[in-house]
């Protein structure tokens, strides 16, 4: 039985190694092309580390892993992210 | 407002708890000054960490409750009965108690202060903690920017910020509160027991002509349940935000 959750909550991990927000990057879901905020990907929590999916297709986008001292990011699920990054 | 988001990698900092407020009999509003705290955009979280002595450690994330402000910040927590940290947080923590965090986190739920357009909020039980900050933020700047709260809840005896919500939804500055109680009203109120429906959300003034920015913020069956009625109801899925949360609250 697993219920997802949604993009807002990969903010703090990821926010551990990256300095930009990754919940107001869009992603295009390299699966299906849609273009969505990373906020509102479906995250399924259960699995070992975080597993983020499309919205409109179900694909995997992103998957986070943390483990002894260690972060484990895989993107291959996006085709690109556009990052927010002010004042710049 | 401008974006608390200040680019920067997150780290943890210690907080010391200065009050202890009881909302109802499961759920608690923690004051905490955090020294250096920047101040959040209202929808934002933290993280909180708890560590045993023997090294183990387990993490929540929890919404901000207060309107934005620097050095302290306000944290409401529900009790969940099996949870590993809430129930150290409403029935252990004590004033004086120090409390590692981490944030202001996430930039997508969060009231754009300056945006201007009506702001429908749409809140499942707890969920309405995000929500209430941006309510704060909204009296705290003098804004009159036209709000409605539908809060969905059990029952009356679990309606967090009751009096504040009632006084401010009283003010007639632009704030309406509506209620949906899905298994018990208040005695002699002329409401329907059941589940959020698309008559309570299309109030007057509030369907989609009036094209409001929607935050939805409860458990994952409901932010759905809800975001699917204003779809359908004809509201633009691109100015839905939603917060869904669980019992494992983000860990990773």
């Amino acid at each position: 039985m697993t219920t997802h959750l949604d993009g807002n909550v990969l903010a703090g991990t990821f926010g551990e190694v990256f300095a930009v927000d990754i919940t107001t990057a869009v992603g295009q879901c390299a699966s299906c092309g849609t273009r969505e905020a990373i906020g509102q990907a479906m995250v399924y929590t259960d699995a070992p580390g975080l597993v983020a999916r499309c919205g409109s297709c179900g694909e995997v986008v992103l998957r986070v892993t943390r483990s002894a001292g260690r972060t484990w990011v895989d993107m291959r699920g996006v085709s690109y992210l556009e990052l927010q990054t002010p004042g710049q | 407002m401008a974006r608390a988001a200040v680019l920067g990698r997150l780290t943890w900092q210690v907080g010391m708890v200065t009050d202890i407020r009881k909302e109802t009999a499961t759920a608690s509003t923690i004051m905490i000054d955090v020294p250096g705290w920047p101040g959040h955009a209202a929808g934002q979280h933290v993280d909180v960490r708890l560590t045993a002595e023997d090294g183990y450690s387990a993490q929540r994330s929890y919404s901000i409750a207060s309107a934005p402000g620097r050095d302290r910040l306000e944290l409401t927590v529900q009790r969940l009965e099996d949870g590993e940290v809430s129930p150290y947080l409403t029935d252990v923590l004590m004033v004086g108690y120090p409390l590692e965090l981490r944030g202001p986190i996430g930039g997508w739920f969060v009231w754009d202060t300056g945006a201007g357009r009506p702001v429908l909020l749409v809140a499942g039980g707890s969920g309405v903690v995000p929500l209430m900050s941006m309510i704060r933020a909204r009296a705290e700047i003098g804004s009159r920017t036209p709000f409605r709260l539908v809060y969905s809840v059990r029952s009356p005896e679990t309606v967090l910020y009751a009096a504040e919500l009632a006084e401010r939804g009283q003010a007639g500055d632009g704030l309406e509160v509506s209620y949906v109680y899905t298994r018990s009203a208040p005695p002699g109120a002329q409401v329907r027991v059941g589940r959020l429906n698309p008559v309570v959300l299309a109030a007057p003034g509030w369907t989609r002509e009036a094209a409001p920015a929607v935050f939805i913020c409860g458990p994952t069956g409901f932010v759905e349940a809800a975001a699917s009625l204003l779809v359908k109801a004809g509201h633009d899925p691109g100015v839905i935000k939603t917060e869904r949360f669980g019992p494992s609250g983000g860990q990773a």
